[in-house]
């Protein structure tokens, strides 16, 4: 049986990669390029708004320059979670860059769009026929958090990716898929081990970063019917048996088990071995099948919000920072009651107070006096207007409010005019839950078209 | 006693998904493991994290010289009490936490 061999260009499109590592990637016949469009890991509101993280321009120089690889090596490019959140909008967003490309480039392409967005109301009814499960640490969930949602994707696996590949594509743009499945997908079609397939991908899926050379990027992973061999494309990133072996460790709650769709993969009996200072040969990996499941994602908005920032300086003022904060939360909830009519528990004003203990809040377990301390003042309510009145409540006390009575009226540091930004819609993930299928494309479509010219 | 920092080469915490985080001790040497290993308990981590202990996975691989934990998020990724979204920052209590 022949290698199947994987070339990924980068852990993420629109993170950069060393092109001279790319061109050898190339130059060394490839039969896939895969690359990952997308993650949870920035948040829920890309999910909610079906926007991509990745600036178009930088997305558009990138993709370009992998659509010039893959005219070179002829062999089919495809990209999973595309736009950062995989769903349907993203994944139109970037065939608009890839129709413009092949008009650019003068490419004649077979395209194939893979679709995982989902129909919240056709959700909600799986869940009442019980096709929907819940996960360890789930929300809890019902209809109407479902039809809530502003959107829901499943996540593809290695089925949908063939499924799209087997209509001929030169070009694949996916939806949500898992990390792994663009890269386990061809291996599994063309017989390569499974277990190997699937671990191969976990260790590709970003790149470079089993490697030590994280930031180059271009890495290639072949794959047989006994096992896999990574390479990275750096001429300076050597791949060790540390330094794969450890990658199971990465964004993974269990460093043995991988569950995807239709099986899990378990890596406790693995070897690595390095095949010279840079390669490093795995077997031993197995994948169990079982229940064909797609796990679900969706976001829906959770209110909306106005932040502020406020600098003190003052030495009495950093001192008392956190009576003073308080003391500002309190009035200006008073202020939006009275005067606004919102219940207490239908809004909430949350100060941080950057320099004491923003980031870890009841968490934090180190109290130091720091030269200064900024007060971000995060409004929420149901709707924009009201957290916009909000911040504009709060504004007079986080500008002058005084410790006590009796001393002049104090003014405090505001780095903008207005003082309020707006973030719009809070979103929020309501979904760590898997749908049973009883065939893989059940909620999944493809679409197919030919763009560009010669 | 001394900081955990001090003992292991490196302290890492990521996003296991918007729901779950997951920590990652890198100790170096075989010493460093069995000084963190041994004296790193579990219910000590889930206090930090006002955790349920039951949670809480814990995985000492010796393979490796690196003691994992993944538990729920403190708070889920992206909601109005989230403080960090990429999980990364509460490494740090692991770091400043004591071991003999």
């Amino acid at each position: 049986m022949p290698t199947v061999k994987v070339l990924i260009p980068t852990g993420a499109l629109g993170l950069g990669y060393d092109r001279a590592a790319l061109a050898r990637g190339i130059a060394e016949r490839p039969d896939i390029i895969a690359v990952d469009g997308g993650s949870t890991d920035s948040g829920p509101a890309y999910l909610g708004r079906g926007v991509s993280k990745y600036s178009r321009t930088t997305t558009r120089a990138e993709w370009r320059e992998l659509m010039q690889a893959r005219a070179v090596a002829g062999v089919p490019l495809v990209i999973g979670t595309a736009g950062t959140c995989g769903a349907d909008s993203t994944v139109d967003w970037l065939f608009d860059i890839t129709r413009e490309l092949a008009d650019e480039l003068g490419q004649k392409l077979r395209v194939t769009r893979l679709y995982s967005g989902q129909n919240p109301a056709e959700m909600a009814a799986a869940l009442d026929a019980g096709r929907i499960s819940a996960l360890p640490a789930a929300p809890d969930i019902d209809g109407d958090a479902i039809c809530g949602c502003t959107n829901i994707v499943a996540l593809a696996g290695a089925e949908q990716i063939n499924a799209a590949l087997a209509t001929g594509a030169d070009i694949v743009i996916a939806g949500r898929t898992t990390d792994t499945a663009i890269i386990a997908a061809l291996p599994i079609e063309r017989g390569c081990h499974p277990g190997a397939a699937w671990h191969g991908a976990k260790v590709g899926e970003c790149g470079a970063i089993a490697t030590t050379g994280p930031a180059s990027g271009t890495i290639m992973v072949s794959f047989d019917e006994t096992g896999f061999t990574i390479e990275p494309m750096a001429a300076a990133a050597r791949a060790t048996p540390y330094t794969v072996s450890a990658h199971m460790l990465y964004e993974n709650s269990d460093p043995f088990l991988l569950y995807e769709p239709g099986g899990v993969l378990d890596v406790t009996g693995a070897g690595y071995t390095a095949l010279d200072d840079r390669r490093v040969r795995v077997e031993g990996s197995v994948w169990r099948p079982g229940a064909y499941t797609v796990k679900l994602e969706g976001a829906r908005v959770a209110g909306y919000q106005t932040a502020s920032i406020a600098l003190l300086r003052d030495r009495r003022y950093v001192a008392n920072a956190r009576g003073w904060a308080a003391e500002v939360a309190a009035r200006a909830s008073g202020d939006v009651v009275e005067r606004m009519g919102l219940s207490h528990d239908a809004f909430d004003i949350e100060l941080r107070l950057i320099g004491v203990d923003a980031t870890l809040g009841p968490l934090e377990r180190v109290a130091p006096m720091p030269g200064e301390v900024g007060v971000l003042a995060i409004a929420t309510a149901p709707t924009e207007a009201q957290a916009g009145e909000i911040g504009k409540i709060l504004n007079p006390y986080l500008l002058h409010h005084a410790l006590s009575e009796d001393e002049p009226m104090p003014t405090f540091a505001f780095p903008f005019s207005p003082a309020e930004m707006s973030r719009g819609a809070l979103y929020e993930f309501c979904l760590n839950h898997i749908l049973a299928l009883d065939d893989p494309m059940d909620a999944f479509r493809l679409v197919t078209e030919e763009i560009g010219h010669d | 006693m001394t900081e955990l920092g001090q003992i292991a080469e490196k302290v890492r915490s990521k996003n296991a998904g918007p729901f779950w985080l997951t920590i990652d001790i890198f100790c170096g040497n075989r010493a460093a493991f069995d000084r963190v290993s041994a004296g790193l308990a579990t219910e000590t981590v889930a206090a930090l994290f006002r955790a349920a202990p039951d949670m809480l996975k814990r995985f000492d691989i010796a393979d490796l010289n690196v003691v994992k934990f993944s538990l729920p998020r403190p708070a889920i990724q992206g909601t109005r009490a989230d403080r960090d979204m990429h999980g990364a920052a509460w490494a740090v209590l692991l770091e400043e936490v004591k071991i003999d």
